[in-house]
């Protein structure tokens, strides 16, 4: 699985006034840095020892030539502020006068130790550490956070913003063109702060829908014994506790995983998803992810696969 | 020749106290020059114990998914670098150089207040050992030198770390603000005649600036750190969002010193560069007065740029480019500094001695990092790349590029002076030269990294094939930036015992430390030459061409006019 989480690539509008903008400064940033390499190394070439006998001209200042290097780079900056404040409204644009009176989100990401929990609240569902969007239209993302404060960051689609306790915090979000976009956690947050990655898939209007449709709609009961005794298994341990399965549990400390088999990762991006990395990872946490509170169910070899089957069936 | 002006009992003292001898000498000292070398020493060692840690981390970056160190042991490391480096090497050891330095600059027989100057010393010692006994108590701080609430609070750190780590910080302070108050007492009442305030050395100039920015500054730490104990201690709730507080509060507070801080860890390093640039180029500072201006602009200017740490909290587009125009305009005096450094070795004849070196490296690596730190001014790309190895590639060579590098150049400078012997001149090649390959290795590939969109403060990372090649590089830079501090620690063991006898001035220096014995008497001086400019030595050897005379020409014409 390859995604792009590089700053200097734009999938967004929000994220062209940004890029425009980093290129700007960074090119003015290499100028200077050029003109200092270039003066020190100028002066330590001519102003060895031992051209000229004796103690050099002491020369006490300029006052004429120290006021030019001062207004000069406060004139650029000055410059350089009026960018900033430019490329600021247009990568961020302000969410309240955009479309009246505080318009409701379309998406809610919070952030937990350590994954993602994404809520649509008018599609009225749930996921985890995936996030689908439409491509093309802007859409409202509400940030918060659980627990501690966590960050959200997608590089190529725009600015980070902090996910807050207490303080939830609101930016629009977009991607241009339909596709698969990393992005992390950039906030630390503790002991597994490394595995807290995001995924964002950006489909055509039309895949978004079937995409909703599928999330609305509960995975079909299990059909084949195995998986069967499986769902007895989920039911019967602590897995409900923490996890959501509409129909079956309402847990809500853990990902919901209602449709956790048509997720592509686990664990928040540590594993792919598929059977064997799932029964790897429920048989023994710690081994994957120590420190997220994942708990070890110490289940069975068999009842372990069962379980496996069962989620499986999750799609 | 000038008085010596310094109170009498102080005097007795110490002279009886010069004469004690082995531990019990330096532990009873309350002479600048034993309390200034054990501020030295001790924030060296501490700067190797940081510097394994600092090896720890690169070596688990080495490859992706590495399992080399569990997360949370990661995470303490991490958190212990920052803290370590920060309050127990850059402050101390910029305080050791100002207390040794400033009474000898200045024509003083010792700080004005030598008891509490060696009590800032211990108590600094204490809080620093009593911070990495959290080891031993099986939970070190974990949540970054930083502490973020709620991370930092009860429910997510609830083993003892964090009461450690506020604690000592408190208790490090106590020491810090003494020994800054300790130095503005100095310079404002033990000057010698002569010296008025436009003729400090800039050394002493910068230092007396710095302290006025820790007395400043701590108040806002311990006000963060108290209000943490609170909250964790005594059930209090100024950061949870539950009960009516606020995490981003901590943020203002902490930064509100977090910043000004960042500038307390490189003033006095300006100040020995502003020092030895010139002797080395054999030139009087170019433009004195804005040199010295500069600093107070930027001293006064750190003081209300804090939140640009913050512009990913969601401040508001107002609050963000408010603060935005005031971390730009910092960067105007401190580009005159670098302007004027250069415009002093201009016309100059550069003795290109291992201590310029040093001090050239630094003219370098302090420009790049004060460029990168202007890139987050720009509010956009700092809500890119900030909390990203961009930031930590810029501090370092802030931190590392710009205040180890000055100090370098300060300890080849002074350490004739202080032990009498000159540190080796070839293996000082050796150690520059190592140094800024090992530096540049590292953190040069960090700015990309950050930018590539890797996350600071993670114990490992996805197979991301950019990131494992810049990572690897990054690894081997650290290892050629360990060998380089060997190099150090030996040319320091070696040259203290056999390196060449140094003399009283060895590098025909200006200020009033280089005239008097290396390493100077208990008393520092027996006679203190006169002072009539800020180079009293230049005028002494000069007698042709005085600073001073100069001065008085010029204002003549000018009034002849």
């Amino acid at each position: 699985m390859r995604q792009v989480t590089s700053a200097l690539e734009s999938h967004s509008p929000l994220q062209h006034g940004i890029l425009h903008v980093t290129i700007v400064t960074l090119v003015i940033m290499f100028l200077i840095m050029v003109l200092v390499f270039v003066l020190l190394v100028a002066a330590s070439l001519r102003y060895r020892q031992g051209r000229r006998p004796g103690e050099p001209d002491q020369n006490f200042g300029n006052t004429k030539l120290e006021l030019a290097w001062t207004a000069l780079p406060l004139l650029l900056l000055v410059c350089l502020f009026i960018l900033t404040v430019i490329a600021m409204r247009e990568s961020d644009p302000p969410v309240a006068s955009a479309s009246g009176a505080d318009p409701p989100p379309d998406i809610v990401a919070v952030g937990h130790q350590f994954w993602w929990e994404f809520r649509y609240p008018a599609e009225g569902f749930v996921t985890a550490n995936e996030m689908h969007i439409p491509a093309g239209r802007r859409l409202l993302l509400r940030i918060e956070g659980f627990d501690v404060i966590h960050d959200f960051w997608v590089p190529v689609l725009g600015r980070k913003m902090d996910a807050i306790p207490g303080q939830p915090n609101e930016m629009f979000f977009e991607a241009s063109e339909p596709g698969e976009y990393g992005g992390t956690c950039a906030e630390f947050c503790g002991a597994e702060h490394a595995w807290m990655r995001i995924l964002v898939i950006a489909q055509a209007e039309n895949d978004f829908q079937l995409w909703i449709r599928q999330q609305q709609s509960l995975p079909p009961a299990p059909s084949e014994p195995e998986a069967e005794r499986g769902a007895q298994i989920f039911r019967t341990t602590s897995c409900g506790v923490c996890h959501a399965v509409n129909g079956v549990s309402s847990g809500r400390l853990g990902p919901d995983l209602t449709h956790v088999a048509s997720r592509q990762t686990l664990a928040a991006g540590r594993l792919v998803n598929n059977p064997v990395n799932l029964e790897a990872w429920i048989a023994d946490p710690d081994k994957y992810k120590p420190g997220s509170f994942m708990p070890n169910a110490a289940l069975s070899e068999p009842d372990l696969s069962a379980l496996v089957r069962y989620l499986e069936t999750l799609r | 020749m000038s008085e010596v002006r310094v109170a009498l009992p102080t005097i007795r003292k110490l002279e009886e106290i010069g004469k004690r001898t082995g531990i019990f000498g330096w532990v009873s000292s309350v002479d600048h020059k034993q309390v200034g070398i054990l501020y030295i020493l001790t924030a060296l060692g501490w700067f190797c114990i940081g510097g394994i840690e600092a090896a720890l981390m690169r070596t688990q970056l080495i490859v992706p998914e590495n399992r080399f160190l569990e997360p949370y042991t990661y995470n303490e490391i991490f958190t212990m670098h920052g803290t370590t480096m920060i309050f127990l090497v850059i402050v101390p050891v910029l305080l050791g150089f100002s207390v040794y330095m400033v009474p000898l600059m200045i024509g003083a027989r010792d700080v004005a207040f030598p008891r509490l100057n060696a009590f800032g010393y211990w108590i600094y010692s204490f809080g620093a050992l009593l911070l990495y006994f959290s080891f031993f108590a099986h939970d070190a701080p974990a949540a970054g030198w930083f502490a973020y609430t709620p991370l930092s609070e009860k429910p997510y750190s609830n083993l003892q770390g964090m009461d450690f780590w506020a604690i000592c910080l408190v208790i490090i302070g106590i020491g810090t603000t003494a020994t800054a108050l300790n130095i503005i007492a100095t310079v404002a009442t033990l000057r010698v005649k002569g010296m008025s305030i436009r003729h400090l050395p800039l050394f002493v100039w910068m230092t007396l600036v710095n302290s006025f920015v820790i007395l400043g500054a701590m108040p806002a730490l311990n006000a963060a750190c108290i209000m943490l104990l609170v909250d964790r201690q005594l059930y209090g709730h100024f950061f949870n969002a539950n009960g009516g507080g606020s995490p981003v509060f901590y943020q203002h507070v902490f930064w509100n010193f977090g910043h000004p801080e960042v500038y307390l860890m490189i003033i006095p390093a300006w100040g020995m560069i502003s020092e030895l640039i010139p002797v080395f180029s054999r030139k009087v500072i170019y433009g004195y007065a804005v040199v010295a201006t500069s600093t107070v602009a930027i001293a006064l200017l750190s003081f209300s740029v804090w939140a640009h740490h913050m512009f990913a909290v969601g401040l508001g587009h107002t609050l963000d480019s408010i603060f935005a125009a005031a971390s730009m305009l910092i960067a105007v005096p401190t580009g005159v500094k670098i302007f004027n450094w250069i415009a002093t070795m201009w016309g100059g004849s550069i003795r290109f001695t291992t201590s310029m070196w040093f001090a050239i490296g630094f003219l370098l690596m302090f420009t790049i990092g004060g460029l990168s730190g202007v890139t987050f001014a720009v509010v956009p790309i700092d809500w890119q790349v900030t909390d990203t190895y961009y930031v930590v590639a810029h501090f370092h060579y802030v931190l590392f590029g710009g205040t180890a590098l000055a100090v370098l150049a300060g300890a080849y400078y002074w350490f004739p002076k202080i032990t009498g012997r000159m540190l080796s001149e070839p293996l000082g090649k050796w150690h520059f030269w190592l140094t800024l390959l090992g530096f540049n290795l590292t953190f040069m590939v960090q700015h990309s990294l950050g930018i590539l969109g890797m996350p600071r403060r993670v114990y490992t990372y996805p197979n991301i094939p950019e990131w494992n090649e810049l990572n690897l590089i990054s690894t081997i830079g650290t290892y050629i930036l360990g060998i380089s501090v060997l190099i150090f620690l030996w040319n320091i063991i070696y040259s203290a015992r056999r390196g060449k006898i140094a003399g009283n001035d060895p590098w025909d220096g200006w200020t009033l430390e280089w005239a008097t014995t290396s390493p100077p008497p208990v008393h520092n001086f027996d006679d203190v030459p006169p002072v009539k400019s800020a180079r009293p030595l230049w005028d002494l050897k000069h007698p042709e061409d005085p600073d001073w005379l100069r001065k008085s020409k010029k204002a003549r014409a000018k009034k002849g006019r």
